[in-house]
Formats: C-alpha cells, sequence, structure tokens
C-alpha cells in the first residue's frame, strides 16, 4: 500500500518577500524591468558573514530557504536531500570561463570551480546538516524542481524515507540575461508586473529564487497539502495538452470539474503563451485560474514559486487577488498547477487539502 | 530482496573505442586510451594527458547526420551511446511504451560557451549554442535524435557520480511501476572549463593514472557517454528480449565531509555499499568482483580502499580494479561507462586488468587485479563518487 505524500513546511526567497512564512504576498514588489533579483532575506540572520562572502549567491539564498523549511517541519536532520537547479550556481561558472579565457588560462583559483558544481547546493546543505542520506541534483532546465519532487514522492510512497528536504534553486547571471537576450528568450523591452501578460512581446522576464519544502509521509500540524502526483512530459504539441490533463487527472481520480484552482505557468512570451491559452480557454474555463511569473519572474525553478504558492493558497483557504487570472471563486482545495518553458519540459502537479 | 531490473541494450563511445565491442576488445587486450590532447587548444597541452574520443566533432556529425555545428559535443557522444544500446535491445518504437530519458551531465555544451562566451555580443554567427549550455540542453537533443515523445525525460548532475544515478533511478522508476522502459547514463566531452578547473585542484596526473598505485599522481581526465536500456519484466517477456545482466543493487549516499574531498575512512562510501548490498540482497561474501572508482587522485584511492577494507574486511576484499587508466576519469559518464564493463565482465567472466600498477600503498594491504583474468562472475559492484560528498554503488548481477 502506498503512502501518502504531505507538504510539510515551506520555505522560499523570490523575486517578492516570501522569506518569511508568518506572511502571504502581503507587500508586492512591483516594477519595471526585464529582469527581476530577489528581495534579500537578512542573509546575516542564517549565515556568518566571513563565509557569506565566498558564498555563491545561490547556496545564501538556499541556506536561507532551506533553513526555513526546516524549522517550520521541527526538523534538525533530514532522510534526503533532493535539489532541483537548471543551471546550478550559475554565477560562478560563468566568472571561471570568463577568468579562463580573459587571463589564458592562467591564474586561476579553484573556488569558483568547486561552486560551479551543479551539486554544490545540496552538498553544502549536507555538510551544513551533517546529513549522510540520500543526495541527488536534477538539473533539467524547467522540470529539474519537479524531478526532485518525483523522486521524493517515490521513496516516500515507498516508505524508504519518512522526511526529505525538496527544492529548487537558480541564480539570475549578466551574461546570461545579455546572451539569452540576443536570442529573444528574454525580454528586451521593460515591461510591469500588469503589462507583462499584454506586453505582446517575445521572451520572458528573468529572475531568481529559492525554494525548499520538507515533504513527508506522516502528516503533522503544519502540514500545507499532500502531494496526490506529478507528472513530466518532455515535450508536446498544444493539439495534445487537453488529453495529457485529461489522462493525468483521470489517473489521480479527479476530473476537470474537481479542480478548484489551475495555477499557470504564462510569462508572457507571446511565442508559447499559447500552451497556456489552450487551457484556460479551454479545458479550465469555467475554473477559477492563477498565475504567477509575474511575481517571481522566470527561471528554470520558477515552478517551485508555483509549489510555494499553490502550498500557502491550500493552507490559508484564500487566493490572493494579485495571483488571479479571472473572477471566478475558488475553494482552494484542490489545485492543478501547470509549467512549461519555451514548449518544452512540461509538468502538471497535483495538490489537495487534507 | 527486490528483483533485479532487466538490462536489455547498451552503448558506449570511450576513449578506447567507438562502440561496445571495440571497448571490450581494448579492455581484454590492456590497451589504454590516454594520450596528449589534439582537439582542445589549451596552454596545459605538454602537461596533462586525457582519454579523448578519437572521432572529431565533424566526423561526429557525419556519422550521426547532423547539421554543421547545431550540437555541442556532449549531445553527440550521448546520442552515439544511446543509440547503440536502443538498437541493441531491438527497439523499434521508442514510443510503443511507457519509455523515460534519464541521462546526466557535468558540463552540457560547455565546450561551445567557453568558446563563443564573449563572440556571442559580436556576431550572430554561433547564437545556436546560447541556449546549449545548461544541461538539460543535451538530454533534450538526445531525446529528439531517439523521437522520444510526452515522455518521461530528466537530467542528473552530481558531479562524478552522475551515471550511476541515473541508472539507479531508472531501476526505481521501473521498479515503482511509473516506466515500463529506461534509457539511463550520461554524457560528458572535455572542455577547457574542466581541465582548468581540475588543473586549479592539482590532482591531474600529467603522465598515465595509476590508480591505487602508492606513487599515484592524480587522474586523466576523460571523455565519453554511456546509456543503458533498462525494461520491465513485462516488457522483457512481451518483446522476447535477450536480458545482459540484471540491475539488482543500488545506493546512494553523502559523506557529508568536504565539498571536494572524501573523507579518510569512506564514510559515504561504506554506506552507498552497504545500502547497495541490502537492496540486492546480498551480502559481502556474495560480491565476485569490483570495478571500483579509482580515479588515482591520492584522496580517493585511501577513501575508497578503506571503504572496501571496512566492508569486506581485512583480507576478504574481492578481485577489484580501476578501468580509470584506460579511459580516464569520464566524470558525470564513470558509472556510465563502468556499468558498460561491468555487464561486460559478467558476459565474458573476465576481471579487467588495474594498468599502471607497481606499488602498494603504504596505507593498506590492498592489490587490485594487475592481469586481464577469467572467474567465473555472479554480482559486480561498482562505485562512483563525486564532488558534494555524492557517493553511489551499482550492483550488476547475471541473475534477477
Amino acid at each position: 500500500m502506498k503512502k501518502s505524500v504531505y507538504i510539510n513546511s515551506v520555505g522560499s526567497v523570490s523575486a517578492q518577500k516570501t522569506f518569511d512564512n508568518s506572511e502571504f504576498l502581503e507587500e508586492i514588489t512591483d516594477y519595471e524591468a526585464t529582469e527581476l533579483k530577489v528581495v534579500s532575506p537578512n542573509y546575516k540572520a542564517y549565515i556568518p558573514p566571513a563565509a557569506a562572502r565566498r558564498m555563491a549567491k545561490g547556496i545564501k539564498m538556499s541556506t536561507v530557504s532551506s533553513q526555513t523549511a526546516l524549522k517550520e517541519a521541527g526538523l534538525e536532520n533530514i532522510d534526503a536531500i533532493i535539489v532541483g537547479t537548471g543551471l546550478g550556481c550559475l554565477d560562478d561558472s560563468s566568472k571561471f570561463v570568463s577568468d579562463i579565457i580573459k587571463n589564458e588560462e592562467q591564474f586561476l583559483t579553484p573556488t569558483r570551480f568547486i561552486q560551479s558544481s551543479h551539486n554544490t547546493v545540496a552538498g553544502q546543505i549536507a555538510l551544513g546538516l551533517g546529513c549522510k542520506g540520500y543526495n541527488f541534483t536534477y538539473v533539467n532546465s524547467a522540470v529539474s524542481f519537479e524531478s526532485s519532487l518525483l523522486d521524493a514522492q517515490l521513496q516516500l510512497e515507498n516508505d524508504e524515507a519518512t522526511h526529505i528536504l525538496v527544492g529548487g534553486v537558480d541564480e539570475m547571471v549578466e551574461h546570461h540575461v545579455r546572451t539569452h537576450q540576443l536570442i529573444d528568450h528574454f525580454k528586451n523591452q521593460p515591461v510591469t508586473m500588469k503589462t507583462l501578460l499584454s506586453s505582446k512581446t517575445e521572451g520572458a522576464v528573468m529572475s531568481e529564487g529559492s525554494h525548499f519544502f520538507v515533504l513527508s509521509n506522516e502528516k503533522q500540524d503544519s502540514t500545507y497539502a499532500e502531494l496526490l502526483g506529478l507528472e513530466i512530459y518532455n515535450e508536446l504539441a498544444q493539439e495534445q495538452l487537453p488529453d495529457q490533463v485529461r489522462s493525468f487527472l483521470k489517473y489521480h481520480d479527479h476530473s476537470i470539474e474537481d479542480i478548484d484552482l489551475v495555477v499557470l505557468g504564462n510569462n508572457g512570451d507571446i511565442n508559447f503563451d499559447g500552451y497556456y491559452q489552450v487551457l484556460s480557454a479551454g479545458l479550465f474555463a469555467n475554473t477559477p485560474q492563477a498565475y504567477f511569473k509575474h511575481l517571481s519572474g522566470e527561471f528554470d525553478t520558477a515552478s517551485a514559486f508555483a509549489f510555494w504558492l499553490s502550498s500557502k493558497i491550500i493552507k490559508t483557504a484564500s487566493v490572493p487577488d494579485i495571483v488571479k487570472l479571472n473572477a471566478l471563486h475558488s475553494s482552494a482545495k484542490t489545485v492543478l498547477i501547470y509549467n512549461q518553458y519555451r514548449g518544452k519540459n512540461h509538468s502538471l502537479v497535483l495538490l489537495k487539502k487534507c | 530482496m527486490s528483483k533485479g531490473i532487466a538490462i536489455t541494450g547498451m552503448g558506449i563511445i570511450s576513449a578506447i573505442g567507438g562502440n561496445v565491442q571495440e571497448n571490450y576488445a581494448s579492455l581484454v587486450s590492456g590497451q589504454m586510451g590516454i594520450s596528449s590532447i589534439t582537439q582542445i587548444d589549451t596552454i596545459h597541452k605538454d602537461e596533462i594527458m586525457v582519454g579523448e574520443v578519437k572521432a572529431t566533432n565533424s566526423e561526429l556529425e557525419d556519422m550521426l547526420g547532423l547539421s554543421k555545428n547545431t550540437h555541442s559535443r556532449s549531445p553527440m557522444l550521448g546520442i552515439m551511446a544511446a543509440k547503440e544500446a536502443i538498437d541493441q535491445a531491438g527497439i523499434v518504437d521508442i514510443n510503443d511504451c511507457k519509455t523515460g530519458l534519464i541521462s546526466s551531465t557535468t558540463v552540457g555544451g560547455m565546450d561551445k560557451s567557453e568558446q563563443y562566451f564573449f563572440e556571442y555580443f559580436e556576431s550572430d554567427k554561433h547564437h545556436q549554442h546560447i541556449d546549449g549550455l545548461h544541461a538539460g540542453d543535451s538530454t533534450q537533443k538526445i531525446a529528439a535524435y531517439l523521437g522520444l515523445e510526452a515522455s518521461f525525460m530528466t537530467t542528473i548532475s552530481t558531479a562524478c557520480s552522475s551515471a550511476a544515478n541515473a541508472i539507479m533511478l531508472g531501476a526505481r522508476m521501473i521498479k515503482s511501476g511509473r516506466l515500463d522502459r529506461a534509457i539511463v547514463g550520461g554524457t560528458d566531452a572535455l572542455s577547457k572549463f574542466t581541465i582548468n578547473g581540475f588543473k586549479t585542484l592539482m590532482i591531474l596526473s600529467d603522465t598515465y593514472n595509476s590508480p591505487f598505485d602508492n606513487d599515484r599522481k592524480g587522474l586523466n581526465l576523460g571523455e565519453a557517454g554511456a546509456f543503458l536500456v533498462l525494461e520491465s519484466e513485462e516488457i522483457v517477456q512481451k518483446e522476447n528480449r535477450a536480458v545482459l545482466a540484471y540491475v539488482t543493487g543500488y545506493g546512494n549516499a553523502n559523506d557529508a565531509f568536504h565539498q571536494t574531498a572524501s573523507s579518510e575512512n569512506g564514510d559515504g562510501a561504506v554506506m552507498a555499499m552497504k545500502k547497495a548490498l541490502k537492496v540486492a540482497g546480498l551480502t559481502p561474501e556474495d560480491i565476485d568482483y569490483v570495478n571500483a572508482h579509482g580515479t588515482a587522485t591520492p584522496n580517493n584511492d585511501l577513501s575508497e580502499g578503506r571503504a572496501m577494507l571496512r566492508l569486506f574486511g581485512e583480507g576478504k576484499v574481492p578481485e577489484f580494479s580501476s578501468t580509470k587508466a584506460f579511459t580516464g576519469h569520464t566524470l558525470a559518464v564513470a558509472g556510465g561507462v563502468e556499468a558498460v564493463y561491468s555487464i561486460l565482465a559478467l558476459q565474458h567472466n573476465r576481471i579487467y586488468p588495474n594498468l599502471n600498477f607497481q606499488t602498494p600503498m603504504s596505507e593498506f594491504d590492498l592489490l587490485p587485479e594487475t592481469e586481464s583474468k577469467e572467474k567465473e562472475l555472479r554480482h559486480v559492484l561498482s562505485n562512483s563518487f563525486g564532488f558534494g560528498g555524492n557517493c553511489s554503488t551499482l550492483i550488476l548481477s547475471k541473475e534477477a
């Protein structure tokens, strides 16, 4: 008999003030920009300043969000650590490459190379906790975080672990933003929170963030929601999407009508928001809808922000007005998240109040 | 104890051969693939030796029928290996059951990124590589070449244990019923990035690497692609597949000691090996051969040696060897390369020589096998360890 999987705690550092779990999008940071940085927590409260100086931003953000999640779950250690990241500590790898070229392969130091390893965040958390358990890092673009979720779900369902720290982290880096603006993956014209979806321009608003969650097969007072299921698809045509969603829900004994809220990953890219349109104007036309990338920006693990948002929505039984995509009232009990990036790496995640 | 997962196909391209057969021929004849670097223009070319795949990018493009300069080297090595694995398994339609692709890499498209890093701003000539940097891009290109549609796909990057972890995830997903078939492995090409990175860590040897030797001077970097096809019992029955071997055990643990070094006593390694034995329902005495991680760095070989002694006991360590002296350290792919070698070992009842070994290590009494040797093998244990404290062990067996 498979065990149920619960989200027992959350931790977030994002382009909004989300690091304080006692609040829920009460202060919103608007912008007129092509890229967004995170709203920084007080890192000094979590990391000794001497250590923080050499630390990659991805590690710093993750120290805060992982400690927040562990604290809320009331845990000092954990059975496994699973992290998703599209690009790892990209700032260090980018600077290491730049140094290689500028210094013609001389006078290099190892720190940047060491932090460039994609599994640095997972390794550093393990080191900090002294956690010798299972330790994995997934690096598959927009499904990096969902891959981590799926791995945790497998272990918890089969009772191979009880508490797992699962997260997603990505840094925003100058070279990455500028090069991707050259190929219109990121916007060249600034947008605001309100104009993102109506911008009618190519590309997304690049951002960054770190989200961690304790997933467990034991429900406790702090529990946010139950993770009913998730699926990952390497690529889908828009025409295939409704059928895939239907069969995903059917597999989990749900129908379209059972969904109280669908959370969509629209990022204002005129070339790819059609995927979301297929669902918002079709399958879920009569379902309450929400979006989030106007708050979080786009990055490989932005869907972890949606996971954070959905967990908070279910726990507080409220949908903040700022995320609503239509005027329908939601009872916020059963939430489906759908995300994709540039037509690839699609994911469906189903959460339920418990 | 649960049943093992069937391996029905394998493919590899490495410094000692462009396919499985060539690799095996080199292994049994003691043919090393380590040489001076020819395909990357680095100022370190006279101080390092590497395990380079012989084919140039242009030759790989021709072999795969790809347009020029659309793919970085990692996805091409991956496609070569994955294609061989799928052909061997006899898969005609990759989408005929729930298939997943689980790849792994450390550098992704870094070889192209480092080449055009500043040029991107001057000219749009190589803009096709801008989005090729991220690790998932190499996997996506492999999936596209194989024609995988609406399917599970992910990429693992746990440094030098990556491909072992990809094999582990594939086995777990089949076992749990999430997939019917998993194409698992990894790919990593040489790059200035890794050459210079390991250079700053001062663990690159200037000569042929010599695992478990007292005077070992460090590792030779290598490059490779290696993939396995894992299939469920139902598919094996239905398609009447020839099973090459089984993944019977897997274990993953973290050393939690240091970001880049292994603990002196190999705590993480011992835990990974123990977990793998437990999953396989085996005891240490059941292991007939260990294909060691054996990178030939001072730190790894000491830590791994001690871990083997702790697991198997003094005087009871089975025959072991590291094949890194043949291939160099292929980083993310090492666990995939060595899984292929372990399967070949089982098929041929053959233990490979640990080349370049001369002087036993002073810290303990461990002697790797130095000659190619025949032995009836039932269970082979393969270790892969990496930065970030990652320790992974696979057990491959003749029978489920």
